[in-house]
């Protein structure tokens, strides 16, 4: 017995060892990542991001350097913090909460301390740099705009968080991602591919080689340039046209897809987000819940489309034979489609045919128009389905596959809706005839809008909207290539399209047009509510207007609408027809619309919506009265013009 | 004659495990030195660790044939003489010892130094053994018990002050060789209540519920098992021991242990976390074992071996290179080659002819197994840091030759054997 005590004795502890061991090494996987990150210290080259040109090769973005000052919190050694915050120009308090965030994040991997210091801030932090252990600085690339408009089309350069680093391991902390526009959409290609360089470093963190030779380590690739589609001109015109009201722009070269201009109002000056401001800029512009100038109104504001619906529900109607040329309906200034519900039309009445009805926006007619084509099958529900099909193959009610981040489906209804609104009830073409004027169920966008009269511009067809037009070195998505054809014969659009270059000759648009350019269009009024202190107010309607134009051989298809501007003709209208001019003759002739255009505001329409507070924000971002006065003085330098009495008319 | 005969009789398998350790030892303790130089290395370069280390083994060839060549009964005759020796040697520290990092351990002559307590170990195990070869000694008797202690327990008074616990933990492995010569078993098994108790006082911080404890122990046996005699009286003083045992614990630990010590258990007891700080030492070296996995990350090629992040890594905490750079599967082999060689030395005990080289050879299987179990116990994070080396692994001369010299007069006694009558 007691000879084995001692065998047995190192047996035992041999083996607790060994499973000690066995737990250690093969079961518990953390001590590697301790291990790396006790000894491996990775260096990062930021290749600069690709740079931004417009379709006529004028640069709109470049790059500037900038630094952050990065933080260890474990490698910090006891250091000068009057000096420290002196250099940087930080308060004590700023300090010991910095470093406290950077430690609770992680006290072994670099947390960005202060970020984005100018060249001179730099040189002076550089120089003490040794002084402050467990500091360095990473050198990064900022944007750098040319321009001071399409901050909504360019979107913003910021640090990535931390769910995006969870998600995609490419990015670390302190790491910059594009947001929003084409910064977010072409982040892989614009910002290129980061150098790695892993370093073996000692404990008392001085480098002593590179890891495995080298084996790991990679090269930065530099960001390609990107060209866009959009003309820097009118974007810049159509936002200065913008001033002081909301609303959105959309113009789209129709036999491209190309977007030429993507307007939303209020917007910024995308340099306001560059620079240590750029956090106390963003915090603002994010928390205006009214104006919302972070909110692209041309891609995600969803509206009852208005009178410009008609278009689609004559082209649907002819298409099912439901009507033709020379079918007309009777309006009696109205049209009685329920016991008690009667819905008014502003046309000059009698037998109204196709083109008058166009032109002249004729409620009575869509709506007989529409009742017909939903009652032409037994089963309203088939014929909502087929509607909507019809509908869908203009790219409506589903997102349209365009290369910009954000979107909005829009609505098109379909009979599932409508048996279960109706469930139990008789339903039929005179239950759901808003829709025939663009006022019921369906819901669009701007850009939906303006594709659609893309669609009407190529008489049925179109491109996939896009904003990329070149990147350097590679094609374009081939998706953005392939043309969709509409359920609609081609024969069906001249008829429509004929009338809506009467809308500009003698109808709700009559005065609007522009010397020498043959224009298509049609007006729109959306009307719209909003809850103001818990009740239901109706507010001023939204002013639409969607055109194409030339009329043969079209370059350019518009959808422009102004929040609470009144009605079609008013705002939108003037507003098309200058953006149509200027992207055309690159001069504008009505100077009477641009004056009004420029100077116009809608403020105390908006004021309605706030209770009174920050009206005067950074975001308007140009001092507006004092521009529009100087750009009247040019132009009244320029040229004198007979200034041409407008007349608008409602829909 | 009997020279000649001794490349027959000799045990080669040792020999070759000795070997090899020693080699595998260099190797790992090249590996954590080589960081701190340049490029240009030479494996003489004798200013480094590597090279020292390197000169120290080649010195280990005379000592072995010295051992070896000496006749085997001198050992048996000059125990107490060599004894008496190592004693003076060890009282000779306080007049003429040199402190290195607060120990007083080493006699320095130029830059070399020497260290006692590292020959000490071989010195009192032909203590014990000459001791315990007397026909006359029964270690029944308590009078015999008091005499073998105080055998152990000199060269422990001496080492304790330096202070170097870590070598003074070592003679206590003498008590499982009193137990295989017939030293009864309770003192073992109260040496092991009492670490149990200690352990538990320590991690519950609480002397009532180790009382409670035992109370349940107690009663269990009382009306169930009875392992041991159902006597009220006897359970009654077993209680009051344990009692008194469980809070001079929690006093000495709170009042007479300084603060290191006590950081060095509450580690081990997951109560102090500062990585920092206390921490670090064992945190450094269980990621270097950590992220090697299983086949390592190849010789010269672990970060933390490189970097310089364990502290120590040359001398007792030399088993971390292996755990890096070799691997799970670079361990085994270690561990093995270790339980082997023990092993080996206690088959080899067990077949003496005398008692005196029998005593001997448990005394070296002994104290070779403690430094192996405390020293890799302590580098994996489950035993206290205390400076214990890996035998033929650490880094220094007296280590390894207080080492080499006492296996090799083991293996000298076992060789001589068929000599014996």
């Amino acid at each position: 017995m007691r000879k084995v005590l001692l065998p047995a004795l190192v047996i035992i502890t041999a083996s607790l060892l060994l499973i000690r061991l066995f737990y250690l090494q093969v079961i518990d996987d953390s001590f590697k990542l301790q291990s790396d990150n006790n000894a491996i210290k990775i260096n990062y080259t930021y290749p600069e991001r690709g740079y931004i040109y417009d379709r006529t090769g004028k640069l709109l973005v470049a790059n500037q350097p900038s630094y952050d000052i990065m933080v260890i919190p474990r490698d910090v050694k006891k250091l000068d913090t009057v000096q420290f915050c002196k250099l940087l120009n930080i308060t004590k308090e700023d300090f010991i909460k910095k470093i406290a965030k950077a430690r609770v994040y992680s006290p072994l991997l670099p947390s960005v301390f202060l970020s984005q210091l100018n060249k001179v801030e730099y040189a002076g932090f550089q120089e003490k740099l040794r002084r402050f252990e467990g500091f360095y600085i990473q050198k990064r690339s900022l944007r750098d705009y040319q321009v001071n408009y399409g901050a909504n089309v360019f979107g913003f350069i910021t640090q990535v968080n931390e769910k995006t680093i969870e998600k995609n391991p490419y990015y670390k902390g302190g790491d910059l991602i594009g947001k929003q526009g084409v910064e977010e959409s072409y982040e892989d290609i614009l910002r290129g591919q980061k150098g790695v360089k892993y370093i073996l470093r000692d404990k008392f963190n001085r480098e002593i080689g590179s890891y495995k030779s080298g084996k790991y380590d990679t090269i930065s690739k530099q960001g390609q340039d990107v060209t866009l589609t959009i003309d820097a001109e009118l974007q810049k015109y159509g936002e200065e046209l913008m001033i002081n009201k909301r609303g959105g722009i959309v113009a789209i070269e129709p036999n491209t897809g190309e977007i030429l201009a993507l307007v939303t109002a209020p917007s910024y000056d995308p340099s306001i987000l560059v620079g240590r401001q750029r956090s106390a800029n963003y915090t603002k512009l994010y928390k205006d819940s009214i104006a919302k100038p972070l909110y692209d109104r041309g891609l995600l504001a969803e509206y009852p489309p208005g009178s410009p619906f008609k278009i689609l529900t004559g082209l649907i109607s002819l298409q099912e034979g439901v009507i033709n040329d020379s079918i007309g309906f009777n309006c009696r200034h109205g049209f009685s489609y329920a016991r008690g519900r009667f819905m008014r039309c502003h046309c000059s009445g009698g037998r109204v045919q196709l083109h008058r009805a166009i032109y002249q926006s004729c409620n009575t007619y869509f709506s007989s128009a529409y009742i017909k084509l939903i009652n032409k099958y037994q089963d309203h529900g088939y014929a909502v389905d087929v509607w909507a099909k019809h509908l869908k193959s203009f790219g409506l009610g589903d997102f349209m596959g365009y290369d910009l981040p954000t979107g909005r489906k829009g609505k098109i209804p379909t009979s599932k809706l409508y048996n279960k609104t109706y469930a139990g009830w008789k339903w039929d073409g005179k239950t759901i005839v808003s829709n025939a004027i663009g006022q019921g169920e369906v819901l669009m966008t701007p850009i939906q809008l303006a594709n659609f009269m893309a669609t009407i511009a190529n008489r049925g067809y179109f491109y996939t909207p896009h904003i990329i037009k070149k990147i350097e070195g590679t094609t374009i998505d081939k998706r953005f290539t392939t043309k969709h054809t509409t359920t609609i014969d081609r024969k069906y659009f001249d008829p429509i399209v004929s009338g809506m270059f009467d809308v500009y000759n003698r109808g709700t648009a009559a005065g609007l047009g522009a010397v020498g350019i043959e224009m298509c269009g049609k007006t729109g009024t959306a009307e719209n509510f909003a809850k103001i202190n818990g009740k239901r107010v109706k507010l001023q309607d939204h002013s639409i207007f969607v055109a194409f134009a030339p009329k043969d051989n079209p370059k350019i298809a518009i959808a422009v609408f102004v929040e609470n501007g009144y009605w079609g003709a008013r705002w939108a209208g003037p507003i098309t027809t200058l953006m149509i001019e200027k992207y055309l003759n690159n001069k504008i002739t009505r100077i009477d619309f641009e004056k009004r255009m420029l100077t116009g505001s809608l403020k105390s329409q908006y004021d309605k919506l706030l209770p009174q507070k920050q009206q005067d924000s950074i975001f308007r971002k140009r001092d507006s009265i004092e521009f529009a006065k100087k750009r009247i003085d040019s132009i009244a330098k320029q040229k004198k013009a007979t200034i041409k009495k407008d007349s608008t008319k409602t829909n | 004659m009997k020279n000649q005969g001794i490349s027959q009789n000799i045990d080669w398998i040792s020999i070759i495990i000795f070997a090899v350790l020693v080699i595998m030892g260099w190797l790992n303790i090249y590996s954590s030195s080589l960081s701190s130089v340049g490029e240009d290395v030479s494996i003489f370069d004798f200013t480094q660790i590597y090279g020292k280390q390197l000169l120290f083994i080649m010195f280990t060839i005379p000592l072995i044939f010295i051992v070896l060549f000496v006749e085997a009964k001198f050992y048996e005759k000059f125990a107490i003489i060599i004894f008496a020796i190592s004693l003076l040697s060890l009282i000779g520290l306080f007049l003429f010892g040199k402190t290195i990092a607060g120990q007083r351990c080493w006699y320095a002559i130029g830059s070399f130094t020497l260290q006692p307590s590292e020959f000490a170990k071989a010195a009192t195990s032909l203590a014990l053994a000459k001791y315990l070869s007397d026909v006359q000694i029964n270690l029944k008797e308590v009078n015999r018990q008091i005499q073998v202690l105080i055998i152990i327990f000199l060269p422990v008074m001496l080492i304790l002050p330096q202070p170097d616990p870590g070598s003074a933990l070592i003679y206590s492995v003498f008590f499982i060789v009193l137990f295989r010569e017939g030293m009864p078993g309770w003192y073992l098994l109260t040496g092991f209540i009492a670490i149990i108790l200690f352990v538990l006082t320590l991690a519950t911080n609480n002397p009532f519920i180790v009382i409670a404890i035992t109370v349940v122990v107690l009663a269990i046996n009382y009306f169930r098992s009875r392992l041991v005699d159902r006597n009220i009286i006897a359970s009654a003083i077993l209680l009051v021991m344990v009692s008194a045992f469980s809070f001079s614990v929690s006093y000495v630990f709170d009042n007479v242990f300084k603060q290191h010590h006590r950081d060095r258990f509450n580690i081990l007891l997951g109560k102090e976390v500062d990585m920092k700080g206390v921490g670090y030492n064992t945190n450094q070296s269980e990621i270097a074992i950590g992220s090697g996995g299983l086949f390592g990350k190849g010789f010269l090629e672990g970060t933390q071996t490189k970097g310089g992040f364990v502290p120590e890594q040359h001398t007792d905490y030399i088993f971390t290179t292996v755990g890096e750079e070799w691997g799970f599967l670079g361990c085994i082999i270690v561990i093995g080659l270790f339980v082997g060689l023990i092993l080996r030395i206690v088959y080899l005990a067990e077949r003496q002819k005398t008692k005196f080289s029998r005593v001997y050879g448990y005394c070296v299987a002994g104290i070779l197994f403690i430094h192996f179990f405390v020293n890799i116990a302590m580098v994996v994070g489950v035993f206290p840091t205390i400076g214990v080396p890996l035998p033929f692994f650490s880094y220094g001369g007296s280590g390894l030759w207080g080492f080499t010299i006492l296996l090799f007069i083991f293996l000298k006694m076992d060789a001589n054997k068929v000599n014996e009558w």
